[in-house]
């Protein structure tokens, strides 16, 4: 078995790999398979669409990939390392180091400004070993603010001021801002209308080409050809 | 600090709810902080006081008619008869023996006519114990003297004359006596002091209602009331020896039974503080659930998350215990003067920690009732927290 995360990155094998993961929803009124028996993996560097009707899993698989949640049976490898085998901090850790996620309901803290929602993952790794001053905190910020093309003006404003498209790229920021492996996107442009959404979608594939590994979750079609690569999901498994 | 700020918009954000809370803390503090405060002030008080009356023993007779119970005039069956002031006498030896009436009665000075207490003691211990403002000390069997208060308030001085009695017996005041403060032995900054004969003779009484004992020697205090107590209490008890540390044990007690109420009513407020800190923390991590889920997802560990709902207990608790404090020091300023007639005591350290003390233990009551919600927090499944709407 694998120990530790291989720093560099460029383990000999794939970024994200699943073998044989089922996730089973234990509900009262009897228990739900959301992914069944799914094997996939996911090279550095690519870009996939994940596609498939209302319920088919989507979500659940994306939150596997994002270690919010562990397999009820199966094996998923994270840079060769299996996921099972780490605890509640090292997984966190794992999501705050080497993933971003991006929501529908783009999910910043309503409470904070922009700039405070790009800067809590950063704070949040400022203990750690190797982990961001007080001034690299407010350049990486004000850099990747610059990234995603938020207006500078914006940065104080809290989310209720912004609009969607101006929301979900504070999201984007947020999520880019620990220099993450993968980014995990649910229905980015779920909540935004058509050319906002293309402006966000063009925003990733940006980031695609600079280097970042995408798993995005869309019903829609146009929205899926941004991708290099498509799977489907009909009731948990690969279609 | 983010995480601290965080958690500070929050509480204004539900000001109104989180001012509830934090009124139980005031509320604590203030009563916990101000009780410490005057009980170190009374200790502290009494303390001094007990090096400049330490050297006197009082006697009372076995009726329990202690420091704290004036004599009713002229009526108390138990007395102390002449026979045990000399059986007293020859106990103490050289020590001064000093026996004395109580009672009182009304008093006509000018226009008023007032109830009195009255001092009966031979004219030649007076200067022994009190001292002299006006006037002269009492030499004969006729005339008084006036406590300083009283002569103040009912505008008595040298020559005025008072009708003491229902039989309308005219005296002329001789002296006015230095005010003296609160005594062990006898407070006659408020009394008229007349002669054991005078009053033996207006009242028909024979025994004394105490005996003032000053003790020249202060090591010798045990070995004299032990004296005393061997030379009259042979078979039974028929005088109750005090000295002066022993009226203070008394006060002590019985501040310290008022103390532990009022203490006990600032740690009820703490409870009923925590329990509605404990209920807004509840709504807030309900409240906040999804939020937790997105600060998870981005990568707060438990303990991170944890912390942030501690903050803002701490923010409750802080408010709460900078209100609380501050009162405080209004609290125990208006307790310890009216208690003790004098906040000398109120601005030392020693005092002034106590108001530390309540508020420490405000904010670790807000800390404490916060530790289950933020638990919860902590520990709530990010994916639900997540789905949560
Ligand atoms: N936390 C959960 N508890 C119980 N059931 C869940 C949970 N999450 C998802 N499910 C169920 O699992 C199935 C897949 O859900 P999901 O992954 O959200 O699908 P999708 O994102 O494709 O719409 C659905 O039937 C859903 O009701
Ligand atoms: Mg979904």
């Amino acid at each position: 078995m694998e120990k530790g995360v291989n720093p560099s990155g460029k383990s000999g094998g794939p970024l994200i790999r699943l073998a044989d993961v089922t996730k089973v929803y234990p509900l009262p009124a009897g228990d739900v398979t959301a992914i069944d028996h799914l094997s996939l993996e996911v090279e550095h560097g690519d870009f996939v669409a994940v596609m498939g009707v209302s319920g088919s899993g989507k979500s659940t698989l994306l939150n596997l990939i994002g270690c919010l949640d562990v397999p009820t049976s199966g094996d998923l490898f994270l840079n060769g390392v299996n996921i099972r085998n780490l605890a509640d901090d090292p997984l966190t850790e794992l999501r705050r180091d080497t993933i971003g996620f991006v929501f529908q309901q783009f999910n910043l803290i309503p409470l904070l400004t922009a700039y405070e929602n790009v800067e809590f993952p950063l704070i949040l790794s400022q203990g750690r070993d190797g982990g961001p001053g007080p001034g690299e905190i407010a350049n990486r910020c004000r850099a990747v603010l610059s990234s995603v093309g938020l207006d500078e003006s914006l940065a104080t404003h809290t989310p209720s001021e912004l609009s969607g498209g101006q929301q979900q790229r504070v999201a984007i920021a947020r999520a880019l801002v620990n220099d993450p492996d993968i980014l995990l996107c649910d229905e980015p442009t779920g909540n935004l209308d058509t050319r906002t959404g293309t402006t966000i979608m063009e925003l990733l594939a940006e980031m695609n080409r600079a280097g970042k590994t995408i798993i995005m979750v869309t019903h829609d079609q146009r929205v899926a050809g941004y991708a290099r690569r498509r799977i489907e999901l009909v009731d948990g498994r690969l279609a | 600090m983010i995480l601290f700020d965080y958690a500070r918009r929050n509480i204004r954000l539900h000001w109104f709810r989180s001012f509830l809370a934090v009124i139980g803390i005031v509320i604590g503090v203030v009563a916990i902080s101000s009780m410490g405060v005057l009980g170190n002030s009374l200790v502290l008080s009494i303390s001094d006081s007990l090096t400049t009356v330490g050297d006197t023993i009082v006697v009372y007779p076995q009726s329990g008619a202690g420091p704290m119970g004036g004599g009713g005039g002229g009526t108390t069956s138990f007395q102390i008869t002449q026979r045990q002031v000399d059986q007293i006498t020859r106990a103490v030896g050289t020590n001064l023996v000093i026996p004395v009436h109580t009672g009182a009665d009304r008093v006509i000075m000018g226009k008023e006519n007032q109830a009195v207490s009255l001092y009966g003691m031979d004219p030649a211990d007076i200067p022994e114990i009190l001292e002299l403002e006006d006037g002269i000390f009492l030499r004969s069997t006729t005339g008084a003297m006036a406590g300083k208060r009283l002569a103040e308030e009912f505008d008595l001085n040298v020559g005025s004359t008072v009708v003491i009695g229902e039989d309308g017996e005219r005296v002329r005041i001789v002296g006015i006596l230095k005010e003296r403060g609160i005594g062990f032995d006898i407070n006659p900054d408020y009394a008229l002091v007349v002669s054991d004969r005078w009053f033996e003779s207006t009242y028909g009484e024979e025994g004394y209602n105490m005996v003032v004992v000053k003790v020249e020697d202060l090591e010798e205090i045990d070995a004299v009331k032990t004296a005393i107590e061997d030379a009259l209490n042979r078979r039974t008890d028929v005088v109750t020896v005090l000295d002066t540390r022993a009226i203070l044990q008394t006060i002590l007690d019985a501040f310290n039974n008022i103390s532990t109420f009022t203490t006990a009513i600032g740690g009820i407020s703490l409870i009923v503080a925590g329990v509605s800190i404990l209920n807004v923390m509840m709504m807030s991590v309900t409240e906040r659930t999804r939020e937790i889920g997105i600060i998870r997802s981005i990568g707060a560990k438990r303990r991170e998350v944890m912390r942030i709902f501690l903050y803002e207990a701490l923010v409750l608790g802080l408010i709460g215990a900078g209100i609380g404090g501050v009162l405080s020091f209004g609290g125990a300023f208006l307790a310890v003067s009216v208690m003790l007639q004098s906040t000398t005591y109120l601005f030392v350290p020693s005092s002034l920690v106590y108001i530390l003390y309540g508020m420490l233990f405000g904010i670790g009551t807000s800390l404490l009732s916060g530790l289950y919600p933020a638990w919860r927090a902590a520990n709530l499944n990010p994916i639900e927290a997540l789905r949560h709407d």
